[in-house]
Formats: structure tokens, sequence, C-alpha cells
């Protein structure tokens, strides 16, 4: 059965509606491959076996009666664990909720429910989605299935280990400056931030509420493109939902497919932005990037070089602007309601403000510390308008840069991420160079324009996956898709199949399920 | 505790001009709440008008009640104000318990509407209070301390009700009212009934002020005569009636007044109304030091209402109060004192609602300015709040005009009625409070007083009728008031004529 684990997700979606399997098989192969591999990689915080069988049976029930709910009905997928889910925990990766079960389902996960996609459980992420590498989840790091001592990216590092090591054919995850694209560029993965406001925030746990994005993490772009319908479009839960319809996503990427195959891309105008790249980029991340750039203009892309000065401050305007919005939604987590509650040491009778204070205390890690006093410090009166005040204009003149661009060109490109997984551990004490991670995906949160990073290849000097970033204008995804799944075409036939199949293999347990 | 000096009212006007500001806090009357679809209906069982969103559960979003943005708007065109073009919510970062997501969702810079007016008259005299604001807000929830103090401090441990928390609240502001010397605690009180008829008028708030539907804040300074720069000023909270406004603005200009003579600087803070003790006490020190960390809503899109809609609002707004007043006045054919008291009791809608129930404009009036309004005094309510409708106030009228009951009786009647023994018709069987009608009974009582008291039938037959009032009162007395006076004293004038 362990080869279902190996198809893409619109594989098992055309084995499903077959009858070559069933749902209860498919997700019975992935719960054994997490049982089999996940104690080396920790994917996950929360896996729920019978929840997802239970699904599954329902699912193929469904589909014997002739009634699938959607195209993806009875395929199992991953949730980051900072969607809230009905009766699985929701931890964000942090001891201040520890033990709290959502009494809702956020509405990316009631979209899966009805589409019919069985939960195989919650994904490791940084504690409240702050980090680039997972290692500041308070339940201990995830693992990258192509060399366990290193880093599979963040925030979203367990949504990229669980895809690119077969646990999972499609997971979630959520993009506030990079994190589904980052863990997909250095885990050989697919990962899409959508359009702000084209996917529901509603049920997301905040970390930056004008970045956050869902989207996808797939192996391939169609699947990602399936996945992005099942969880987009107009929702009256959260006021900044687009209310329009998504462009088509699936057919831009099957377009695109063809196009690839045939190698005709004339007529697309590509842009290569001058300030995510160069120095301080990894030779080999480099030399993937151009090489798939080449490929774009082979098959008759015209490439233009263009500017956007404002990216410069890019990083700057996003560590006043994130840790501002998160240090107030974070207030919340204060043991009066839910959560982590820890008594004051040395206090006989503490007040509500005692107990705010210890549980605080003990609930968040220090990454968290650090942001909510750098947010509440940029917010203090005096000191509004030179941090918060001044990183908005920052993000205005971002959007202008953008705007300008798309006149040249019809997407953006860049690498995803300027090295390869770097070794865990290796950067945890330094914040700043961690941050640098995230320098070539963070405009985009910033515009609230769409993303997207495929594997580009591995570099020379460590034979770790890159990533290659698409940049589209905002309710424009559909080009993501199109370019996208035409490169994507081009690199499989040039490299004689996917490149996760270059991949070591992992260690298997014996299946104790 | 150091007992607290309060200079006499006259000793401290002489001295000092003092400068008032109202903050009243309307709930509005939405169905839902200002963020979620919860129910807002008053004295649910705790906890059960709540939902992911107004609890602040991680990842709930709020979505603005559209009938609240509406209905803050109507209060900013009643109000005189400019309407925004395009304004936005912000957070108000604070940590407390009974404040589910420890921020409250308000405007603060841009407020939704602004620079407006209302005038408000005060024994004859007009005085324009000028609106710097009005702005939408959600409700917190409900602290509730257990222990033997009933306070925080020495609670043995504390609940909290969130069915409040997420209700719409528009508070209004106004500009430093200045030059209303001792008239402050009338203008005060007056600004706040004549705001709640209008809101009233509005049908936007149930503006029940002991239910906490309508609160104010008194902001009081004093400076000496002559003086440019404003004073340091104190905020006075839980000022629970119209009653309480008046006397708070008096005790606290008393108080202010002792302390500046004797060189004693005024702290800026927040002080609370004691009802019982009629005094106001310490409570939070406010300073500039209070930093909330406003910024905008990123979970909300701002709010750009079109001017077609501000227009169409505008046009369909009721009339005005002073314009209503005049043509009530008119319609009921009061005088200008009697029209004055009537709107000082906050009852000109309760007298036009209770005269479209059928009753004459004077017998409305009486009612509510003098039975009940004793009534409601003596609870510690306003008229608005006592447990008897318009309706209710007509129909007791309609029964003492047919006869059925007298003055007297109408008195145990609403006693009734207050009580919840049902409608003024019910209470009347149940309380066998029907006048006697039976002729008969009536007859031979008049028989017996006539009997009783020889002297005064004579006199009655001399032609002295005054003297009548004697054998009424005996004959009212046998038949324990249940009589008709007017229908006992034609008896009476018949059998000695």
């Amino acid at each position: 059965m362990s080869d279902l684990t190996r198809r893409t997700a619109a594989e098992l979606a055309d084995a499903l509606a077959s009858g070559e399997t069933t749902s209860v098989e498919v997700t019975s192969a992935h719960l054994d491959r997490i049982a089999g591999v996940d104690h080396d990689l920790h994917s996950f915080l929360h896996v729920d076996a019978e929840g997802a069988i239970s699904a599954a049976r329902e699912s193929d029930a469904r589909r014997s009666a002739g009634k699938p709910a959607s195209a993806l009905d009875g395929v199992p997928i991953a949730v980051k664990d900072i969607l809230t889910t009905i009766g699985m925990p929701t931890t964000c990766g942090s001891r201040i909720l520890e033990g709290w079960v959502p009494p809702y389902d956020a509405t990316v996960v009631s979209r899966l429910k009805a589409a019919g996609l069985p939960i195989l459980g919650k994904t490791n992420m940084d504690e409240f989605a702050m980090g680039s590498s997972t290692e500041h989840s308070a339940y201990g790091p995830t693992h990258n299935p192509w060399d366990l001592d290193r880093i599979p990216g963040g925030s979203g590092g367990g949504s990229a280990a669980a895809v690119s090591s077969f646990e999972a054919p499609l997971a979630i995850g959520t993009d506030t400056g990079g994190s589904i694209r980052q863990p997909g560029a250095v885990t050989g993965t697919v990962g899409v931030k959508p359009t702000f406001g084209g996917v529901s925030r509603y049920g997301l746990v905040a970390l930056a509420n004008s970045l956050d994005q869902a989207g996808p993490v797939a192996r391939t772009i169609l699947d990602a493109a399936l996945l992005h319908e099942v969880i987009g479009g107009h929702d009256p839960l959260d006021s900044t939902s687009i209310d329009q319809p998504l462009p088509p996503l699936v057919e831009a990427a099957r377009e695109g497919t063809r196009q690839g195959a045939a190698r005709d891309l004339s007529g697309l105008r590509i842009g290569v932005v001058k300030e995510l790249g160069g120095d301080g980029y990894q030779a080999g991340v480099r030399a993937r990037f151009d090489e798939s750039v080449q490929l774009l203009v082979d098959a008759g892309a015209s490439v233009v070089e263009v500017s956007c000065p404002h990216f410069v401050h890019a990083l700057a305007a996003y560590y006043l602007i994130l840790p501002s919005e998160a240090s107030s939604n974070l207030a919340k987590f204060d043991a009066m309601r839910y959560g982590l509650r820890v008594w004051p040491e040395g206090i006989e009778s503490p007040s509500a403000e005692e107990v705010m204070r210890a549980s605080r205390d003990a609930g968040f890690g220090d990454e968290v510390k650090r942001r909510i006093i750098l947010g509440t410090y940029a917010l203090s009166s005096g000191y509004y308008d030179a941090y918060y005040g001044q990183a908005q204009k920052v993000r205005t003149l971002i959007s202008r840069d953008f705007d300008a661009a798309f006149e040249q060109a019809d997407v953006l490109v860049s690498p995803t991420a300027p090295t390869t997984a770097f070794k865990i551990g290796e950067k945890v004490d330094d914040p700043v160079s961690m941050y640098l991670n995230d320098i070539a995906t963070i405009p985009a949160n910033l515009a609230g324009v769409p993303g997207l990073s495929l594997p580009s290849g591995l570099a020379d000097e460590d034979g770790l996956p890159t990533g290659f970033q698409i940049l589209a204008p905002a309710m424009a995804d559909d080009r993501l898709y199109r370019v996208g799944a035409a490169l994507e075409a081009m690199l499989i036939h040039a490299w004689g199949g996917p490149l996760l199949a270059r991949a070591p293999e992992l260690a298997q347990k014996e299946s104790v399920r | 505790m150091t007992a607290v000096s309060v200079m006499s009212y006259d000793d401290a006007l002489a001295a000092f001009d003092p400068v008032l500001g109202l903050e009243v806090h309307v709930e509005l009357n939405t169905a839902s709440k200002m963020f979620c679809g919860c129910p807002t209906e008053f004295g649910a069982e705790p906890n059960t008008q709540v939902c992911p969103v107004c609890l602040g559960l991680p990842g709930a979003m709020p979505v603005v009640n559209a009938k609240a943005i509406e209905s803050a708007m109507r209060i900013g065109l009643a109000l005189n104000c400019d309407i925004a073009q395009w304004c936005r919510f912000a957070r108000k970062n604070y940590f407390y318990p009974d404040m589910p997501k420890n921020f409250q969702t308000s405007q603060y810079d841009e407020p939704i509407a602004f620079e407006g007016y209302t005038d408000v008259e005060v024994e004859g005299q007009t005085f324009r209070i000028e609106v710097e604001r009005a702005h939408m807000e959600e409700d917190t929830g409900k602290s509730m301390h257990v222990g033997t103090s009933g306070r925080i401090h020495g609670a043995d441990y504390s609940l909290v009700d969130y069915n409040r928390a997420g209700i719409p609240l528009i508070e209004i502001v106004t500009k430093p009212i200045e030059g209303i010397g001792d008239k402050a605690p009338l203008v005060a009180k007056a600004y706040v009934a004549h705001l709640r008829d209008l809101l009233l008028g509005l049908g936007v708030s149930d503006v029940r002020m002991e239910q906490g539907s309508l609160r104010c804040d008194v902001n009081l300074s004093l400076r000496p005569h002559g003086q440019v720069k404003l004073g340091t000023r104190t905020e006075t909270k839980n000022v629970n009636s119209l009653r309480s406004v008046e006397r708070a603005v008096r005790y606290e200009i008393g108080r202010q007044a002792a302390l500046l003579t004797e060189g004693t600087a005024i702290i800026q803070e927040t002080r609370h109304w004691q009802e019982d003790a009629g005094v106001t006490t310490s409570g939070r020190l406010k300073s500039d030091a209070d930093d909330y960390r406003y910024f905008p809503e990123p979970d909300l899109v701002p709010i750009a209402p079109s001017r077609e809609w501000v227009e169409q609002l505008k046009s369909a707004l009721p009339e005005p109060p002073s314009v209503r007043r005049t043509r009530l006045q008119e319609a009921w054919g009061f005088s200008d004192l009697e029209m004055r008291d009537t709107v000082g009791a906050g009852a000109m809608t309760l007298v036009e609602q209770t005269v479209s129930e059928g009753a004459t404009p004077a017998a409305a009036r009486k009612w509510w300015l003098s039975d009940l309004a004793r009534r409601a005094n003596e609870a510690g309510v306003d008229l608005l709040s006592l447990d008897v409708t318009p309706a209710d106030v007509a129909r007791v009228q309609a029964l003492v005009d047919e006869g059925k009951i007298n003055d007297k009786i109408a008195r145990q009647v609403f006693d009734g009625v207050l009580a919840g023994e049902g409608t003024p018709d019910e209470v009347v069987t149940a309380r066998g409070l029907a006048v006697v009608s039976d002729e008969g009974a009536l007859s031979e009582a008049v028989d017996r007083a006539i009997e009783a008291n020889p002297g005064v039938a004579d006199k009655i037959r001399d032609g002295k009728l005054a003297a009548a009032g004697a054998l009424i009162g005996a004959v009212m007395k046998e038949m324990r008031g249940q009589a008709d006076a007017g229908r006992v004293r034609e008896l009476i004038l018949t059998k000695l004529s």
C-alpha cells in the first residue's frame, strides 16, 4: 500500500474516482507512514487517526453513492496547528495553549471537511508562527526530511516536512512573512501564499492580522491549485476577505503544464527583481534560480530586470508591524478563560494580574516575548508615529513598487530564500540572521500580493533543495499557477522526474498501527 | 479615611466657575452584538449569550453590525454632527479579566460623528451644548466580586459574565461646557434628560439608566472667576440616574472648592458616585501615563458611508426635540411651566404615549408628574424605569373616568401594577378595588350617615351645601374608600333636598 503515499493528490483523486482505491486505504497508508517516520521528523503535534479514518469511511460512502463532495473528496490532508479544529487540540506550538480544544472550526477547516478531505492531524510550527525554522516550537523542532540535522524552514516546517516526506499528500500552511514559501523552498515542495483576503482567516489564530494568509502546501503545482480552490473564496466571517470569485486556478495550472511541455511561453513577461538576489544569496541558490529563468526564456518568455527600491526597507517595516499587531493579539492569552494557568510562586492569594503575569511568563517562549516587547514599544504613545506609523508608510511605498513593477511584467520572480536549509541550532541565538531568511518573501505579505514557491533544484555545495518564487498582482493568483506549472514541467523534464524522488529514504519503523 | 470637607454650594460658586464635560455611553438596542450575531437581551443567565467572537477565542474575527453603524449615524445626525466620510475602529489595549481580548475594539481618532451641538433648556433659558464626537465601541463583560466587601479588594473570588461583552455602545462626548455658573448641576441633568428623550425618539436604545443602557460620566473642574485656563478635572462614574447627575455635579463643586480654597491641588482621577451617601469617592488615578497603545483594528475594513445613505438617514430623522416640544405643548394646551416640568421630569415622551393610548394630556401629566414621579424618586430610579407603561396609565385614567375607581383607589391600582400583579384591570379584580356602584348599598350607607349626623344634615337642608363634605367623608369611610365620591354627593343632596 505504501505506493499510495508516493502519489500526488491529483493522482489519488483519480484513483479514488476510478474505484482503484478507497479513502480508507489512502488515509490508512498515510497514517502508517506517519507512524513509521514521524519519530524522526516530528512533523505532527497531534495525529487524529480515528477521526481521519472515520472521515475516510464517510468519503467512501459518498463515493459509492455516486455523490463525491469535491474533486479531492477522500484525499487526506494535514493542517498547521494554528487553525482551530473542533475536537482536536490547537496549540500554535505554544505552551500557553496546551490542552485547549477549540469549540469551532476555522473556515479553512470547515471547507476541507465540507469537501471531504480527512484530516490526518495538526502539524508543528514555530510558536505562534514566529520563526523560520520550527525550532521555536514549544514542543521541539521538526527535522528536514532531506537531512534530519537541518531545519525544515518555518514557521510551517511541520506542514512542509509532512508533505515532503510523504506523510501527507497535502497540507495547509499559513504565511505571514514567508512561512509557507520558505519551508517549501528548503524541503523541495510547493507552497502558495494566496492574495491577502483570498482565503478566509476566520479561525486562523492571528500572528499579524494584516499579513497572515493561509494557503496550500503540496508536492505539485496542480495539487496546490486543487487545494486552493477548496479553501479559497469569500467568507462573510472574515471582513477582510475579498468578495469576488477566485480566478480559475486548476485550469491555469493545467494550461501552464501544457505550455511547459510545449515550451511555449511566448508573450509572457517575467520581471526579475533586482533587490531580491545577488550578494547575500547562496551561490547554489543563485545558480538554480538563473537556470530556471533561462528555461523560461528558452520557452519564449521575455525577461526584464525590475527595480523595487523600497524593498530594502521591507524587513524593518515588517519587524515593526508584525510585533505591533502580535503584541495586541497575544494579550488574550491571560489564563482567565482557557489554556495554561500558572499559580505564581510565593504568593498566598494572588490577584488576577499576578496569575496573568505568571502564566504568560511560563507559557510564552523567548521569541514570542521578544516580539511582544518590540510591539508594545512600537505602539507606545510618543513612539507610534516614528515606528508603527512610519512602517505603514513604507508599506504603501512597497505596494507602489509592486504596482510599477507589474506594469512591466506579468509576474515577478526571485529565489524564495537566500540559503538552503541550515543546521538545527545554527541560528537560534541570532534572531536577525534568522529574520534575514524571509527577506525575499516579506514584500508580498506587506503588499498583500500572492506568491508561490516551487522547487528549482539542489544547490551544488550542499545538495539541498532550492526554491523559485513567483509573485503576481493581487487577485491574479492564476498567473502563479500558470507560470509555476510551466516551469515545473520543464524542470521535471530536465531532471527526469520529480525532485523529491532524489530525497534520501527515511528509516521506516515497523507499523505499530 | 480622612473626613472630606465640602464647601457650601453658594460659597463655592462665589469663588469658582465650574466647567462641565459629559461623556454618555449609550447601549444600542440592536438585536445582535457589535461584532457577532449573539443576542443582546438584558438579564439572561450568565454566559449564555456568547460565541467565539465575543469571547475573544483565538482565531475568531469581528464583523461589524450594519444596524449599529446606522444607529450611530442617526445619533450623530440628530446631534447635528458631521458624519465621517471614512473612519476606522481601533484597538484600545489594556488588561482586564472582563475584557475577553484584553483590548477593546473602539473608535479612537476617527469617530463616525463629530463637531455637533444640541440645545437644552433649563428654567426657561436655552444652553447650547457642543458635541465633540459620537463614536462606536463594544461593551465589556461584567465582573462580580464575591466576598464580604463586594469589591475587588478583599474578594474571595470573582465571577465574570460575558453576556454584555460586545454589546454596541455609542459614546457621546461634549466639549467643555462653560459659562453655566450655578446652573451647572441643572444643565448636566437637563442635557442627559434631553439626550435620553432624543435617543428614545430615535428608537436606538432602551436608555434605562439603572440597567446601564445609558451611563453618564461627569467631568468637572473649577477655576477662579476670570481665569481662562481650565482647572484639573475629575471624572465621576457610576452616575446612574438623572437625579444623581445633578447631585454628583453639585457634590463635586463643593468638594473641589473646599480643596482649592485650602490650597490643595485637585488630583486628576476617576471617582465613583455613591448613591446612598451622596458623595464621590476616589477611584483609579488617571494620568497621561495611561497608554492604551491604540492602533487601527486590522481585522476590520474602514467604514465609508455613502453620502446618499447619510442624506437618506438625515431626511428620515424624527423631528428635532425643540420643534417637537413646541408642537406637543400647543397640542396639549400646557402652560410654559407645565411643559417645562414635564420635560424636566423626563416625561414628555411618556405623556405623548399615554395620550396616544387615550388619556387626556392633563390626566397623563397628572399621573406621571405627581404620583408616579414620587414613586420613581423614592425608588431612586427614573420615570422610564418604573414598571408601568403609558398604556397602564391611560387605562387607570379610563377606569376613573368610567367611575369604576376613584383617584385614591387608582393609587392602589398603581401599587399593584408596580408590584407586578398584572394589568390595571387585573389588579382591580384581584384586589377587589372596584368602587361600590351598588346603589342599594350606597343608598343605605348615605342614610346611615344622615342619621348619625343630624346637625350636619340640617345645615345642608338649610342650603349650606359645603357641609356635605363631612357626610361624604363618613360614607367613604364606611365604604373603605371604594365609592365614587361624586355619586355619594349626588345621593346626599337628593335625599336632603
